[in-house]
């Protein structure tokens, strides 16, 4: 069990939050760049000096402040995987998984390091030197150097973000199955949504430096609770003030929704429930109101489609659909949006 | 390749800035005694400072390396009120006359130099005008280079691995053994290697500090002086034998310092 509270300023940042992770559980530190993500990490394991700190690993203090316990990095018993793999250039790939039980004076390195780039299906490249390692095998000699270790606590510092796009969904998958087999707390750090929905338990999003929210993945996707977090998940989220079946939003329209409740909420609409006419539809809708289409992002035969006007909404229609609709910029569209397709849930 | 043209002043400055180098390289090829350089080279005394500089250079490398990289690794990451004079003042040996330097070994560790006179008081011990004094005259003006050479390497390398192996459990001394220096190594080569060259050609710090005793102060830069007047057959077989030696040097560095393209 990890238990971390991080409260350091490094340059512009101001970091301040908190989390705890599960033996067994994977935790994603979803954020933009800049939000603290790595920072956090690097606060965990104490590679930086936080200037308010308690970490506790099994119940062990690994860092507080208050009583001045610092535990120095090579005694934390964190395996950390970084971003770039970091495997020594100038020691092979065997003696780089062997390092850290070398470290802890292991009469068995070279066999148990062997042992595990078995189990990441490397042991042919015992004696290679990292350098002629894909990026995909580099990253997976990398996990097995952090976990020969043995460690309590995984760090995972974007993992794939280094890797190029069809390496990462291989390498992600795989990371997915290793991942699997520790038992220890994990704690991923990423920028990457799919990253962190495909491997994480749970979602902890970072943004300039405080916890924004946190929960289990789908209830985080299904329930954003700020813009980026919609922005990440793919979703509009629209703040108002519910009354009934109808909620007033910030920018002075009105949603109608199904059981909205009454206070301050978050309306979520999926891309998807967002339908696009040319001319005022006649239907079944209750939402429909008229926009501009401000940008057309094609994603092989889907789009997504920004529309701006008195309630700016992201749409996301087939490809088809944009060229029978002749869907471009500035283009004059109606949209409209079923209530039943409003999600509706207090702020 | 075709070449760009060249303005004509340009062209003959730069051939005469050329036959300046060139010039006395031709001379010493031309007047090197074919017939006698084998005898003018094994003669006793001249293989007795060639055996001197053979050791106090290696010496002088070696304490360069022991002394100097851990100087390189404070000037890289250390950071205090006066750092930066400090690292000016120990820089200094590579733009100071060299004879400077040795006046000033001598007030320093001279029998009546402010340490030298506790030196002598105290243990017995006197530096000047011992092999001692030539290898404490070339350190002094070749450390510098290992130094600033090794400086730049750690302050290119990437810590991040640094950090990766104290992750993995390395103390201090392993991070710095199995990761820090292999990391630094193509520094620490080049910086040996030119600190070495330096050493070996060491002369106005030597003769001033150490002194020109045959045998124990007497290294090869101060015998060919010497052969100059007496044997100058002698002199120019060994200006030639450095010479290749120098150029040695500069192959074995020429990734660093010779254009690659």
């Amino acid at each position: 069990m990890l238990k971390a509270d991080i409260h350091l300023r490094l340059g512009t940042l101001d970091l301040d939050a908190a989390l705890d992770a599960a033996p067994g559980e994977v935790v994603a530190l979803l954020g933009p760049n800049g939000a603290g993500k790595t920072t956090f990490l690097r606060a965990v394991a104490g590679l930086v000096r936080a200037g308010r700190a308690k970490v506790a690993l099994d119940g062990v203090v690994l860092e507080d402040t208050a009583t001045g316990v610092r535990v120095a990095t090579e005694r934390r018993p964190i395996g950390i995987v970084f971003q770039q793999h970091l495997l020594f250039p100038h020691l092979s790939v065997l003696e780089n998984v062997a390092f850290g039980l070398r470290a802890r004076r292991r009469p068995d390195a070279r066999v148990a390091a062997m042992a595990w780039l078995e189990r990441v299906g490397l042991g042919a490249y015992a004696n290679a030197r990292p350098a002629a390692l894909s990026g995909g095998e580099a990253q997976r000699v990398a996990l097995a150097r952090a976990l020969a270790i043995d460690p309590r606590l995984l760090l995972l510092d974007e993992p794939l973000a280094a890797l190029d796009a069809t390496t990462r969904v291989e390498v992600r998958r795989e990371l997915r199955h290793h991942l699997a087999s520790f038992d220890g707390a994990r704690l991923l750090v990423t920028h990457d949504p799919l990253e962190a929905a495909a491997l994480a338990d749970r979602l902890v999003i970072l943004e300039g430096g405080r916890v924004v929210q946190s929960g289990p993945v789908d209830e985080v996707t299904r329930h954003p609770r700020t813009r980026f977090v919609a922005d990440l998940v793919g979703v509009n989220l629209l703040r108002g003030r519910a009354d009934g079946g109808v909620v007033a939003l910030e920018g002075g329209q009105q949603l109608t929704a199904l059981d909205a409740g009454n206070g301050d909420v978050f309306a979520v609409i999926h891309p998807r429930s967002v339908a696009i006419h040319r001319t005022h539809p006649e239907g079944t809708p209750r939402n429909v109101w008229p926009g501009t289409v401000r940008s057309v992002d094609m994603l092989g035969e889907r789009a997504r489609v920004a529309i701006g006007g008195s309630l700016p909404i992201v749409a996301e229609v087939t490809a088809s659909a944009v060229r029978d609709l002749d869907l471009r910029e500035r283009a004059e569209v109606w949209v409209s949006v079923k209530a039943a397709e409003v999600g509706v849930y207090p702020a | 390749m075709i070449s760009e043209p060249i303005p004509r002043p340009f062209a003959v400055l730069a051939t005469l800035a050329a036959a300046l180098f060139l010039l006395p390289l031709v001379g010493l090829l031309v007047r090197f005694p074919w017939t006698e350089a084998l005898s003018a080279l094994t003669a006793p005394e001249i293989l007795t400072a060639a055996g001197l500089s053979l050791v106090t250079s290696i010496s002088a490398t070696a304490l360069s390396i022991l002394l100097g990289v851990p100087l390189a690794m404070v000037y890289a990451r250390a950071r205090f009120r006066g750092l930066r004079v400090v690292r000016a003042l120990t820089t200094l040996p590579m733009v100071l006359p060299p004879v400077v330097g040795g006046v000033a070994l001598l007030v320093a560790f001279g029998r009546r130099g402010i340490v030298g006179q506790f030196l002598d008081s105290a243990f017995g011990i006197r530096i000047p005008f011992t092999t001692a004094a030539a290898v404490l005259a070339a350190t002094f003006v070749a450390m510098p280079f290992l130094v600033l050479t090794v400086e730049a390497g750690l302050r290119s390398m990437d810590r991040r691995y640094e950090e990766a192996a104290r992750s993995l459990g390395a103390g201090r001394w392993m991070v710095f053994r199995r990761v820090t220096l292999p990391l630094v190594a193509p520094s620490l080569y080049a910086g040996a290697v030119l600190c070495w060259a330096r050493a070996l050609g060491e002369f106005g710090a030597t003769i001033t500090f150490a002194g020109n005793v045959p045998g124990s102060t007497q290294t090869l830069p101060l015998a060919v002086y010497l052969a100059l007047e007496t044997r100058p057959q002698a002199a120019i077989a060994l200006s030639l034998v450095l010479l290749l030696l120098s150029l040695v040097v500069l192959v074995a560095l020429r990734d660093r310092y010779l254009p690659t393209s």
